[in-house]
């Protein structure tokens, strides 16, 4: 690695990486983001590279990527082998070979690990015509399948660090400032404040010594965007920092991350160790004169530490507990100093802004929410993955176009979206635009950007009560309302569930929501109710069966429900088979029954069946 | 030397208050009547408690709740105490603060001043409120550092490192002498789910309190 002195060095060596790329006649990239972890990417990677070796590829040189998340993680583990752009889904080790003796050696395309449209059956042998991407803005993700995220010269081969050095020796910090004012970008972890402004606020702020902190504490059930971006891509958001810090005149950053995202802890470690030996980080950044350095602090976990304070808190080595909110934290946060703090998503967006220009970056999105946003898109949908669309984009295009729709001919009724603090929009609204304000206005937010998908197979107050227990368990339990409410709150949720609510039950959990969304202390305890509430405002009438005819519509609530065995029977025996109390009985090639009082209602009889003759009602 | 003053509005009274002081403290110094459980004089504000919440607006924006024990004054604070939105939220923490610990007096005194009547919670039998008034002490006022908040959520409780005595702790029983806890409802162990609240009903009850000795928040001793 060489030391870079002056921006001129930085192009320089920029053109000896395209150089030397351009030598590489093939590239394998194999996806190594968390999804495809899980599948055995590792394992399909070293085969990979075994395989290349074996074969000794003397006259074509090949060069084996290890990349971060590509996206589409419903069908991993992603090859994909360029030039050609073949794009393979669910490449399993023994499928190895074959492609290298086929795909690399002789050019041909392997039809069984191609991916198939569901609805034209059509195979398709790129990634653009793969309709979950081509929906997609991909401009934050983009990057990630084109570099392997340990290796800093991948990323300036494709144009890393040239916003830095454009930000630094054509731009004056107030010019940087104003360029993230006009883009409009907002805070891409929930609340969406305006990032300029923040910005400019601490820039203002009195102090000797300014912090910058990028906030990957992303605890949400069902997201995983902020540690994909981190995982794959770590060099953009260090690049965003320290266009920060020179525009707010910040000395030190944090990434705060947890702990359990070992990966994005050991990538943003290398990226940073990799700046720091670049002369990108450190002393004298390019030979501009500013100093700035970053460092990773590591988090236990805990949810509540996604609060600015609380995380603030964290870092200085005390309880994760947040505290009043009058005095912002760019005027005092960490060690008491002014301190900007965003998400990683909002970093990983400013070297796009001060490289193709605010105009640009606000041409994108709706009035008022400019740009793109990730969105993990899971739950009961087809495609599930991250997706990166531009603002202002309707549910309808998400969830039918780029997740597929529903799995199993289902119907699908709802979509949680912004996490625990978010809520449930229905089906019916669908049609909404999704951005900041619109959010909000239907009762959920945006939040970090996770999008639960759920079909009629869901109960809707079993989810409200899902997210209760969640929030009660991650709760820091300092202020009684957030504490005692939510317990409460998760009390009379299971008092429902279990058949033993009452209309007076009903309205002390609205009234308690309320009041637990009013009062509460920080962000957690505000927003904890928006589960409940939104699932009292669209599904009321789910909320009444439970309590007045103690049912459960979806069929999910265990006390409400009983399974039994209709006439459609054909008495083949595999349900009594799996059946783990012995509650099915019935001699062969006759009606079987199901005996209520043995029967744990696990549902595994209604799996097994072929003839669907498992009711539940 | 003198002190600047800011002029805010509580209740609709124009306040001139010195700079510092927070929403709370004001209202005392003017008479104005704040609950509070989990606030001491002379230690931090914590804000935890919840019950000393009030509306505040700024320049004519929309009105939002917090706490005054933590909210310094501002030039042109317009703050409400007794909106229907404060009230019911008062309500609802009392409810919820009486529900899990009906044996700590300070909030059957709590419970009985926002007028509740009746306990819609099952009812618990904690005898600590996490109000941390001991930690506070124990570190900003003895030097003590010997105790401290354990666990999260519900989990939470007041612990010394470790479960074993600290040796920064002289026992000087600073944290006994705070804790809202060790007091009991003036007339006794309450059964679960009673409610005290007789000092509200002094007409039914005339020597209830005669010495004030309970010190209820009747005129002698106002919470």
């Amino acid at each position: 690695m060489r030391k870079i002195k002056t921006a001129s060095d930085l192009e320089k060596w920029r053109q000896d990486i395209i150089k030397k790329q351009k030598r590489d006649e093939i590239v394998v990239s194999v996806c190594g983001g968390t999804g495809c972890h899980a599948y055995g990417c590792k394992k399909v990677r070293d085969q990979f590279a075994k395989a290349i070796k074996k074969n000794g590829f003397m006259d074509k040189k090949i060069r084996l990527r290890f990349t971060g998340c590509r996206g589409f993680c419903e069908r991993g583990p992603i090859v994909t082998i360029q030039p050609q752009g073949v794009f393979y889904q669910r490449v399993q080790e023994k499928d190895v070979d074959l492609i290298v003796s086929e795909t690399i050696n002789q050019g041909k395309i392997i039809d069984r690990l191609l991916y198939e449209d569901p609805n034209t059956k059509r195979k398709i042998d790129s990634e653009k015509e793969i309709p979950f991407y081509k929906a997609q803005h991909r401009l934050v993700l983009g990057k990630n399948g084109l570099i392997e995220p340990t290796k800093i010269e991948d990323y300036i081969g494709v144009g890393g660090y040239q916003s830095l050095t454009k930000a630094l020796f054509e731009m004056k910090p107030e010019e940087i400032i104003e360029e993230i004012k006009t883009s409009g970008l907002r805070g891409r972890g929930g609340a969406g404040f305006p990032t300029g402004k923040k910005w400019e606020d601490c820039r203002k702020a009195q102090g000797n010594m300014k912090y910058l902190i990028c906030n990957c504490d992303e605890g949400d059930p069902g997201a995983y965007m902020d540690r994909s971006l981190l995982e794959g891509n770590p060099h953009s958001v260090l690049e965003g920092m320290i266009i920060g810090a020179y525009a707010i005149g910040g000395s030190h950053g944090y990434i705060y991350v947890r702990h359990e995202y070992p990966l994005a802890c050991k990538n943003a470690e290398i990226a940073i160790k990799q700046a720091r030996r670049a002369g990108l980080l450190g002393k004298d950044i390019l030979g501009s004169g500013f100093d700035f350095d970053i460092e990773i602090a590591k988090g236990g976990g805990a949810f509540v530490c996604g609060e600015s304070t609380a995380l603030i808190s964290s870092i200085e080595g005390r309880v994760g507990e947040p505290r009043s909110k009058q005095i912002h934290t760019v005027t005092r946060g960490l060690w008491g100093k002014p301190t900007n703090l965003n998400n990683v998503e909002t970093w990983a967006n400013v070297p796009l802004i001060i490289e193709k220009g605010s105009k640009w970056f606000a041409s994108i999105g709706t009035e008022k929410s400019k740009g793109t946003k990730i969105f993990s898109l899971v739950g009961k949908v087809k495609n599930t993955g991250l997706v990166e669309v531009p603002m202002g984009i309707t549910l309808n295009e998400i969830i039918f176009g780029i997740g597929g729709g529903a799995k199993n001919g289902r119907q699908i009724k709802a979509v949680q979206t912004g996490g625990p603090s978010g809520g449930c929009i229905p089906a019916s609204l669908f049609d909404l635009p999704v951005d900041f304000d619109s959010l909000t206005q239907v009762g959920s937010m945006m939040g970090s950007g996770g999008m639960i998908v759920m079909d009629e197979g869901t109960c809707m107050v079993d989810v409200a009560k899902y997210f209760v227990h969640f929030l009660e368990e991650e709760s820091c339990g300092k202020c009684l309302p957030c504490r005692e409410g939510l317990k409460r709150m998760g009390q009379i949720l299971d008092g429902i569930t279990e058949g033993r609510g009452d209309e007076e039950t009903l309205m002390l959990l609205e009234d308690l929501s309320q009041v637990v969304g009013d009062t509460s202390l920080c962000g957690l305890g505000k927003t904890a109710p928006n589960p409940v509430l939104s699932a009292l405002r669209y599904f009321r009438p789910e909320f009444e069966a439970h309590i007045y005819q103690k049912k459960c519509p979806a069929g999910v609530c265990t006390s409400l429900i009983q399974y039994s065995i209709s006439e459609d029977c054909t008495g083949c025996g595999a349900c009594a088979k799996v059946c783990p109390m012995k509650a099915i009985e019935g001699e062969k090639k006759q009606i079987h029954r199901i005996l209520t009082e043995l029967c744990s209602k696990c549902g595994s009889c209604k799996d097994v069946c072929k003839s669907n003759a498992v009711i539940v009602q | 030397m003198e002190r600047k003053t800011v002029k805010i509005t509580i209740d609709g009274r124009l306040l001139e208050v010195e700079e510092g002081n927070t929403i709370l403290q004001a209202g005392r110094q003017f008479g104005i009547h704040i609950p509070t459980l989990c606030y001491m004089e002379h230690l931090t504000p914590y804000g935890g408690c919840r019950i000393c919440v009030v509306e505040i607006s700024q320049d004519g924006g929309k009105p939002f709740v917090d706490t005054a024990c933590t909210y310094e004054v501002k030039d042109g604070l317009v703050v409400q105490t007794q909106t229907p939105r404060i009230i019911r939220a008062r309500k609802m923490l009392a409810e919820l603060l009486v529900a899990s610990a009906p044996n700590v007096k300070i909030a059957q005194d709590i419970a009985a001043r926002m007028g509740l009547l009746k306990v819609r919670f099952p009812m618990e039998d904690n005898r600590c409120v996490l109000c941390g008034l001991c930690i506070r002490m124990c570190y900003e006022q003895m030097d003590g550092k010997a105790l401290g908040f354990a666990g999260r959520g519900t989990g939470r409780k007041v612990s010394m490192p470790f479960n074993t005595r600290s040796e920064t702790c002289r026992l000087c029983r600073g944290c006994d002498y705070v804790c809202p806890g060790v007091i009991v409802p003036c007339h006794g162990v309450k059964e679960p789910g009673e409610l005290c609240g007789r000092c509200v009903r002094l007409d039914d009850m005339p020597y209830c309190c005669p010495e004030g000795t309970f010190g209820c928040f009747c005129d002698k001793n106002p919470l």
